[in-house]
Formats: C-alpha cells, structure tokens, sequence
C-alpha cells in the first residue's frame, strides 16, 4: 500500500534542528533531575518527555504531513493514555477522603 | 474420488497441496483455518481442565486433588480459555475468513503479518503449554499481585511470556482489519453499506489496538519485579498492588469485549438471514458496536470494588458500568425487533442465535448486578460472578461462534453439515449449558467462593446439578466435532448460496477461489437486501 500517500522529506537543517532540540532536553532533563522539586519533579520530567516524543512523532515519523486520520490515530492513542492515568487517579488522587481504614 | 470432487473448481482449498502450502500460506481463507485448527486444540485443553474441576466439586471434601494442583487446575483453565481460544476465537477464524470476502477485498490488508500473527499465537500457545507441563501455574488467569510477583513458586513468568507474545498475535489481527476495512472496501461497498459482522470486528480491532500493549506492559512490570524486585506493586518496595488490578483490568475489561463483540458480529448476520429481513436499526447496531468499544475502557475498577480501591473510585466506576450495558441492550432489543414479521426458519445457526439472545441477556443484567456496589460485596469472589461471566462468554461467545460455523460451514468447506444431528447438538448444549451454569448463580448467592475446591456439604446437591450439566455440554460439543469432520467427506454438496443470504460472501463459490472473486464486485445495494437476492435456498424446518 506504499506509493498511495504523497511522501514528503524534510530539508537535512530540519532533522537536525530536531535532532539538536531532543539532545538539549535530554540535557534539561537531566539538571533538572539535580534540583529538588518535591513531587514536581517527575511532573517536568514526563513533560519533557512528552514534548520529545510530539517532535519525534511530529517529524521523524512524519505526521505533521500524514493525512488527518493518521493524526486521529495518534490522537486516539494519547486520549487513551489520558483515560488510563485519570480513572486510575479517581482511585489513588481520593484514597482516605473518608475516614474509614483503606477507603 | 466422488462424483463432488470430480466437477469442483479450482478453490482455496485445492488450489496447491501440501503442508509448505499451508505453512507458508498467505491467503487469509488457509489462515483461518490453521486458526481454526489451533484454537481447537486449545479448546479441548480448556475442557479437559474443566472437566477435572467439575469431577473434583462432585464431593465436598477436597478428595481428588491437592489444593495446589486445583489452584493449578482452574488457573490453566481460565488462561487457556481466555487468552488462547475466546480472545482469538471469532476473528481470528470467521473474522478473518470472512471479513475481506464481506467487503469485497481479494485478502486482508497485510497477508504477511496475517500470517505472522498465526505464528505469535503459535509460539505464545508453546510457551504456556510449556509453563503448564513443566509444573503449572497457580496465580488464577488474573495474576494478582503480590502473590503473583512474589510467592508463587509457580512457572508465572513463562505463562506471562506466553500471553505477551500472543497479545501482539491479537494486536497483528486487529490492525489488519482496521486497515482492511479503510483500505480495501470493493468499489459502492460504502460504510454504512458494510456487513454488521464487519463493523463488529472493526471495533474489536480498536480494542485490540489500543488495550492489548498494557496487558503486555503489565505482564513485563510483573517479570521486572519477579526477576529484577523492581517495586511497583509491592508496598515493600515502595509499590502498590492495587496498580497491578488497575493495569490488568485496564486491559480485561476490554477484553471481554473483544470476546464478545465479533460474536455479537455474528448474530447480527443469523438473525437477519434466518429471519429474511435486514436487521432492524442498522445504523444503532454499527454505532452501538463502536460505542461499546469506547465505553469499554471507562469500566474497569468495577472489578475492584473490594480490593482497596478508594469508594469513590468505586462509585464513579459503578455509575459508568451501567452505560456499557446500553449499547448491548441496543443490539439485543434490535435482533428481537428484527424477528418480528420476519420469515423464520429455525437451521441450527438460528437455534444457537437464539440461545445466544436469551443467555447473553442473562449474563448482561447479571453484569449490572455485580456493577452495583452494594451487591458487589455480597457476591464478589463467589460463583456468582462466575456464573455472570460464563452466561456470557460460554453462553454468548461460544453459541455464536458455534452458529457461525455452522451457518458458514457450507461456504468453507463446500459441504453442509447434517441438520439433524447438528439441531439435537444445539439443543444438547442449550440444555447442557443451563444445567452448568444456572446452580452456579444460586451457590454463589449463597455464599459459595469461586476457587475453592471443598466446600460445606448443603452445597452439595447444587454442584452435582453443575457438574451432570457440565457432562451434558461436553457431549453437545464432542457432536458438532464428530459430525462436522465427518461431513467434510460424506456431507451433502453445498451450492454457493445455500441460505438464500445477499452477503457477497453467498455471491462467490463455496468453497471460495483463492482471491475469493473472479471479478470484484460493485456493491449497488445496502446490507441485508433480500429483494434481490439469487440462488437456490435450501429449505430447512
Ligand atoms: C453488560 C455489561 C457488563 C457489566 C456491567 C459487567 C460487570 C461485571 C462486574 C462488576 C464484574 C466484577 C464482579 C466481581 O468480581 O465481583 C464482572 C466480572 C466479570 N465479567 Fe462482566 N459485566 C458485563 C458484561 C460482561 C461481558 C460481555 C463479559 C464477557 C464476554 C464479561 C466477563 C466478565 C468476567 C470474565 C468477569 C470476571 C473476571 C474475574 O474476576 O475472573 N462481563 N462483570
Ligand atoms: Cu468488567
């Protein structure tokens, strides 16, 4: 099925820009590490991870030029994510509003 | 050499011969059958286990087997079942059969990963074969930490491995048809012109998609803190173990969709052709199948209401499990409508359709009752949840996936089966499964805890009702394997359209030329059309 979707290459400056921003937040990701940010810590680490992985989606892999349902399946695959992470919280973010053990 | 053999054309089936071919094959019809074959096989694995574990509940005392080895028994049991026969069961056979003849297409999207995906479930099938031969496993088909990662001295990492690796077998086969059905649509055959059976599978794809990898993700969790003590679910090392039952279930809940969906696919495609009317509200019964795909996913904690999951939690998840009930409601209250003023002939697959209607119907609204908090704590843990979840994936999935085969055996094999002995089967099973099942939900209520293997003598006279029906059903599926093989050579000849049905799978051979048609059709009617309808029909009381 190859041949059917119009392919479109990046100048060699893009990928590099790219590949330049990736490093620097690996970087980032690192120093940060360094500095204490109580329970924020991991919060700018998984931000700096999710902007990563949009600029490798985005570019390396070429959706930025892939059709809108190509778009919608990586949409699909973020909101599910989503609701993984937030019905787990409704369990973890309220344990012990009430005062009974356990609950 | 009979005179059938002599004037049949070149099919899929005797296009080449030998085991290369078929090991080798890339065309989605052979597929399906090397699925059929091995999920077979399983299937009787699965019985046999459950065969011991009726025999051990005969009595009261624990008399046959250790504790242990029924620990053992009903974990093989549940993950033989569940991951390596319903879970493939119906798309992996009729799905893939025939869900590229359904649209038109000439074969799936990627024959090659189709093929590939045979090969996961062949491998992961191996290493739990492995797992359970070398000592078994005891952790129940759940895996529930911390017992899982931490005390059983079980083979749990090499069932895991096993699931893994068939996990991606179902992702492979649900990507396929995803992309089939984008891609390979024969010239009008618009969406909403698509089979039910079609949309069904569709939707199980997406599930397949987006729910598998964290079954997967969660198994490699498990094995990271076996192997490597890692702490993620144990509160020793700074973990939590209810993670664990969010992650599993994450996946599971949906997963009974995945078993459920497809034969919902298949009713949809029986009750219109043995009524000859199209299904009533075809366009509810497509968008109820996405929707269960989607509300699917919003379920899961009801499965922790007891485990330490926060009420709230509990609540929100409570209030959501009552809307996935809908859409299958929308299906059953359809497939009824459509009976009504129809032309009803009772063939076996119609028999087995019924059945499912009237079981899946039971273990639907059961399913409400353990969705409700309250009545969740009286009754979790107990066979009544396990009578809840056989009403449907025994009396729902297995009925129709035995529908299904009968009603498209003709088409696959060119031959009929022989409706006597199949109806008697039906109703063997219909009774057998009742019998089973139905004691279930009183000795649960009663306060009978699932995975026990003794128990108080007033539970008696209910498991001996349990287990005759369980000999019951054993025999109503021993029939259709006896007959079925036996028809493959002795069975009447089928014409290409036996049922009178307008599928454009009745529109090609039976059995199907390798690229199904000898020129692709240009669908110009909707689904179910009757009206228009070509060939012989073969009159059945
Ligand atoms: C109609 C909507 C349904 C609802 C609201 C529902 C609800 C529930 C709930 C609340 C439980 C947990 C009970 C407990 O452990 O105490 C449960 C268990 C279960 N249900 Fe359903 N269910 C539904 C349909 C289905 C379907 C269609 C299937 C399969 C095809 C299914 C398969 C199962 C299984 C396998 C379990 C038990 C898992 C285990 O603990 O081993 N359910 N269901
Ligand atoms: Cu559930």
């Amino acid at each position: 099925m190859s041949g059917h979707v119009h392919e479109h290459i990046d100048s060699t400056k893009t990928y590099v820009v790219v590949l330049l921003a990736l490093l620097v937040a690996t970087v980032v990701t690192t120093l940060v590490a360094f500095v204490d940010l109580g329970n924020f810590s991991v919060v700018v680490a998984l931000l700096i991870a999710v902007c990563k992985m949009m600029l490798v989606a985005l570019f390396f892999m070429h959706v930025r030029y892939s059709t809108r349902l190509t778009k919608l399946v990586l949409i699909g695959g973020l909101l599910w994510l989503a609701i993984l992470l937030l019905l787990t919280l409704t369990d973890f973010a309220t344990r012990g509003w009430l005062n009974t053990a356990g609950k | 050499m009979n005179t059938a053999a002599v004037q049949e054309r070149t099919n899929y089936l005797n296009e080449s011969y030998g085991l290369k071919s078929w090991l080798l094959t890339k065309d989605h019809k052979r597929i399906a059958v090397l699925y059929f074959i091995t999920i077979s096989v399983f299937f009787a694995m699965g019985g046999v286990f459950a065969s011991l574990i009726r025999t051990e509940l005969l009595t009261p005392p624990g008399d046959l087997v250790s504790s242990e080895t029924y620990n053992k028994l009903f974990t093989m049991h549940g993950v033989i079942m569940v991951f390596f026969f319903l879970i493939p069961s119906v798309p992996a056979t009729m799905g893939n059969f025939f869900l590229p003849i359904m649209i038109g297409a000439r074969d799936l999207a990627f024959p090659r990963i189709n093929l590939l995906s045979w090969y996961l479930l062949i491998v992961g099938g191996a290493l739990a074969i492995f797992a359970m031969v070398a000592g078994g496993v005891d952790t129940g088909w759940t895996f529930y930490t911390p017992y899982s990662t931490t005390y059983s001295n079980s083979y749990v990492i090499a069932t895991a491995l096993g699931i893994f690796v068939a996990g991606f077998s179902s992702i492979l086969t649900g990507l396929n048809f995803i992309v089939t059905v984008h891609r390979m649509r024969a010239p009008g055959m618009t969406w909403f012109r698509m089979p039910l059976f079609v949309w069904a599978n569709y939707a199980t794809g997406v599930i397949q998609v987006l729910g598998t990898p964290v079954i997967a993700v969660t198994l490699v969790l498990v094995f990271c803190e076996r192997v490597f003590h890692i702490g993620i679910f144990d509160p020793a090392l700074g973990g939590d173990p209810v993670l664990f039952q969010h992650l599993f279930w994450f996946y599971s809940h949906p997963a009974v969709y995945i078993m459920v969906l497809p034969a919902m696919g298949v009713i949809s495609e029986l009750v219109s052709t043995f009524s000859r009317k199209p299904v009533f509200g075809y366009g509810f019964v497509a968008f109820s199948s996405m929707a269960i795909a989607v509300i699917g996913f919003l379920v899961w904690g009801h499965h922790l209401f007891v485990s330490g999951q926060s009420l709230y939690a509990g609540l929100v998840f409570s209030f959501l499990s009552y809307f996935v009930a809908i859409p299958s409601a929308i299906k059953v209250f359809n497939w009824t409508a459509t009976l009504y003023k129809g032309s009803i002939s009772y063939a076996t697959p119609m028999l087995y359709a019924f059945g499912f209607i009237g079981l899946f119907t039971i273990g639907g609204l059961t399913g409400l009752f353990v969705a409700s908090l309250g009545m969740d704590v009286h009754v979790t843990d107990t066979y009544f949840v396990i009578a809840h979840f056989h009403y449907v994936m025994v009396g729902g999935t297995i009925m129709a996936y035995l529908g299904g085969v009968h009603y498209w055996w003709p088409k696959m094999t060119g031959r009929m089966y022989p409706e006597g002995w199949a109806k008697l089967s039906a109703l063997i099973v219909f009774i057998g499964f009742n019998l089973t099942f139905f004691p279930q939900f009183i000795l649960g209520y009663l306060g009978m805890p699932r995975r026990y293997h003794a128990y108080p003598d007033e539970f008696q006279v209910l498991h001996v009702l349990s287990t005759a029906g369980a000999s019951v059903l054993a025999v109503g599926y021993l029939m259709p394997a006896i007959y079925l093989f036996w028809s493959l050579r002795y069975g009447e000849v089928a014409g290409a359209n036996p049922w009178g049905a307008p599928g454009l799978e009745w529109q090609t051979a039976s059995p199907p030329p390798t690229h199904n048609f000898d020129k692709i059709p240009v669908v110009t009617q909707e689904a179910y059309d009757f009206s228009k309808v070509a060939g012989e029909v073969i009159e059945v009381g």
